[in-house]
């Protein structure tokens, strides 16, 4: 009898030694003469279990967390059954991911990431297919009426960024996937790319259908290795199998795709330097106007959006901007993918419809602290989000709610820290980091930043109340001064910093504190 | 003089290079990835290939982290110092990594066999600290799982 095993091949999970595991799992099956087929699958998102070894049964899946490669043999000892140390019973029925809604990540985990059948065998280029026949106004009709929002972190109407593509003169529009994922706590984007590559591919295509380009890149960041081969690996076989190319499906349309890998410049994350880094150049912020959707990539037309956003669209072409559209709240549609991380007992991967509470995901998801010590505060949105206190955590993940607050959802990520944290320090990281990062075109973000980080050093020092109406003024410049959120932004960690834990400061008068730079 | 053997390479990388100004950073990544670094002199080369000054490479060169203009130690080590890895340990970590490669960030080892670096992020947030070592990456590194990585990769070299 063939016994099907599952190792995912996640970075998360090679990271953890799933390599090591894969190549015992041969051995030990070679050595007990059984017939056994290993699938390099894609994570299941729940990353402190991982490696997650799965077995296939005829009840479904059984899971085996954190396996270590001593751990196989007796694996095999135990037939992969229930009994054994390690099980975690049926995957899919593990509250963590059970009460998940997995929308864009409904494969992640379960499929073979290359392998085409099983793409298309769970509803893969069913959306394009779709697509195919409907006019290019139809399809940005539907990715509108699906209220989707760009998942980058501005949150801006996708179907809308099409329509101004769609109707812009041009001689050759290009469609951009930004995964340049560099927010630390965010790691949806590799997963998408790593655990289901043919439904990026799949959505980039019906883009260039919708607003009738030709051609695409997916600009990754170069820490992402194992994605970047990954996605090289996906086009070479759609391409293969008609799925990308000069004639996408025996249609006559075209659509080219290529991978460009980023030069570890977190600033590429953000649109038009990611585009001057398209060129070749240094990845430069541009002034808008022009947008990027009129004058983007080499002067054209160009739609450049996130993974995510990208990733949603097969779905909202396959089962219609109703179906999509009916999860989430107020104008948040959808599903988010929130990334938990840091500090947190059970990290990973939540894919929910908009509106659950940070304390829900925190506490019934994450489990609390990693540390088994009291959460003090969590920054949501990546370095340039705010740092969020216990006060402020039944807020339900919305775009709008956060803004209400002074905070951004960004691109979902949440990165937790217990009550050993020193926000002086991490106010000061998130400055220095900004001096790190700036691309050096405008002066709030290129001077503010080292400023920055001198103004809290004084602060630290016991600089007193003057330095502290000193790091609001600096605030305030680079909030309005900036030409992008790099500067713009930074304030959001520095400010709630100070406004929430104002004791990591040292002695600093109430009258100070209650003022808000926003 | 005799070319040395990285002109060389660079000189085959760029003949055979697609054209158009966009292949820039395809190309430098080209080189760094079959020399190690991008030897300086080989910079007016580059230039003249892409029809670019001088001073444009060198530009493009120094904004991105990821370029080197000197030779990489064998093992180039680079611990993730972002917040995820720092709720989780990161800077004491470094303080380990320092100590027991005996050198600062952005320095090497004595004998030239470990070089290390900061790297903001590899995507492992929700298994910090995280660390790559070449293109193999490592999750929830301790000291003691640092010294064992360490160790394995010193036995290789």
């Amino acid at each position: 009898m063939s016994i099907t095993i599952f190792v995912p091949r996640d970075a998360a999970a090679l990271a953890l030694g799933a390599d090591d595991v894969a190549a015992a799992i041969a051995l030990e099956a070679a050595q007990r003469q059984l017939d056994v087929t290993i699938v390099r699958n894609g994570t299941r998102g729940m990353l402190w279990l991982e490696p997650l070894v799965e077995v296939a049964t005829p009840e479904g899946r059984i899971g085996f967390g954190q396996v270590d490669a001593p751990d196989v043999a007796s694996l095999f000892d135990a037939g992969f059954q229930r009994h054994h140390a390690l099980a975690l019973g049926l995957v899919e029925e593990i509250p963590y991911l059970a009460r998940q809604d997995r929308l864009t990540f409904a494969r992640a985990g379960v499929t073979d990431p290359l392998s085409l059948a099983d793409y298309e065998a769970h509803d893969g280029y069913r959306g394009l297919r779709r697509a195919l026949a409907m006019t290019p106004a139809d399809i940005v009709a539907t990715v509108t009426a699906s209220g989707l929002r760009g998942r980058g972190g501005a949150a801006f109407p996708t179907g809308i960024k099409w329509n101004t593509v769609l109707r812009a003169p041009g001689v050759q529009k290009y469609i951009v996937c930004n995964a340049d994922e560099g927010d630390s706590g965010t790691f949806a984007d590799r997963i998408v790319m790593e655990a289901d590559p043919y439904m990026l591919i799949e959505g980039m295509t019906i883009a260039g259908l919708a607003v009738n380009a030709t051609r695409g890149y997916i600009y990754v960041r170069s820490e992402y290795p194992h994605a970047i081969a990954m996605l090289n690996a996906a086009i070479a076989q759609a391409e293969l199998n008609g799925y990308l190319g000069a004639n996408v499906l025996g249609s006559g349309r075209t659509f080219y795709l290529e991978v460009r890998k980023g030069a570890g410049a977190y600033i590429c994350g953000e649109e038009t330097a990611l585009l001057e880094s398209l060129e070749g150049k240094r990845g430069i912020v541009r002034a808008k106007p022009p947008l990027p959707a009129l004058a983007g990539l080499f002067g054209q037309p160009t739609v450049i959006n996130n993974v995510l956003s990208l990733a949603a669209v097969p779905l909202i072409l396959d089962k219609g901007a109703q179906f999509y559209q009916d999860f989430g709240m107020g104008r948040s549609r959808g599903t988010l993918a929130v990334q938990l991380a840091g500090n947190i007992k059970q990290g990973g991967l939540i894919e929910l419809a908009f509106g659950v509470t940070l304390r829900e995901i925190l506490y019934d998801f994450g489990g609390g602290s990693a540390s088994g010590r009291p959460i003090k505060a969590v920054q949501v949105g990546g370095p340039l989000g705010a740092y969020l206190p216990a006060s402020e955590w039944d807020t339900p993940l919305d775009y709008e709610a956060f803004a209400a607050l002074w905070a951004v959802l960004g691109h979902g990520g949440i990165v937790v820290h217990d009550d050993t944290a020193d926000m002086a320090k991490l106010a000061r990281y998130a400055m220095e980091f900004c001096a790190i990062e700036s691309c050096g075109k405008c002066t709030p973000c290129r001077i503010g930043s080292t400023r920055g980080v001198e103004v809290i050093d004084k602060i630290r020092n016991g600089g007193g109340v003057q330095q502290v109406i000193l790091l609001r003024d600096l605030c305030d410049t680079m909030l309005l001064g900036s030409l992008c959120a790099m500067g713009g932004m930074t304030p959001y960690p520095v400010l709630s910093a100070l406004n929430h834990f104002p004791q990591d400061f040292g002695d600093v008068p109430q009258s100070v504190n209650t003022q808000r730079a926003a | 003089m005799t070319p040395s053997i990285s002109a060389v390479q660079v000189g085959a990388i760029l003949a055979n290079r697609i054209d158009g100004p966009d292949q820039l950073l395809p190309t430098l990544h080209a080189i760094q990835d079959a020399v190690g670094f991008i030897p300086p002199d080989t910079v007016p080369a580059i230039a003249q290939a892409f029809n670019l000054s001088r001073a444009e490479v060198h530009g493009v060169l120094t904004f991105y982290h990821h370029f080197r203009s000197t030779p990489p130690a064998r093992h180039m080590v680079q611990l993730c110092r972002a917040e995820a890895c720092q709720s989780m340990g990161a800077d004491a970590l470094l303080g380990h990594a320092e100590r027991a490669l005996g050198c600062s960030l952005h320095g090497h080892s004595a004998d030239g066999s470990f070089g290390l670096e900061p790297v903001y992020c590899l995507g492992l947030c929700a298994s910090a600290p995280a660390m790559m070592v070449g293109d193999a990456v490592h999750a929830r590194v301790s000291p003691a799982r640092f010294d064992r990585i360490i160790a394995h990769l010193g036995e290789l070299a």
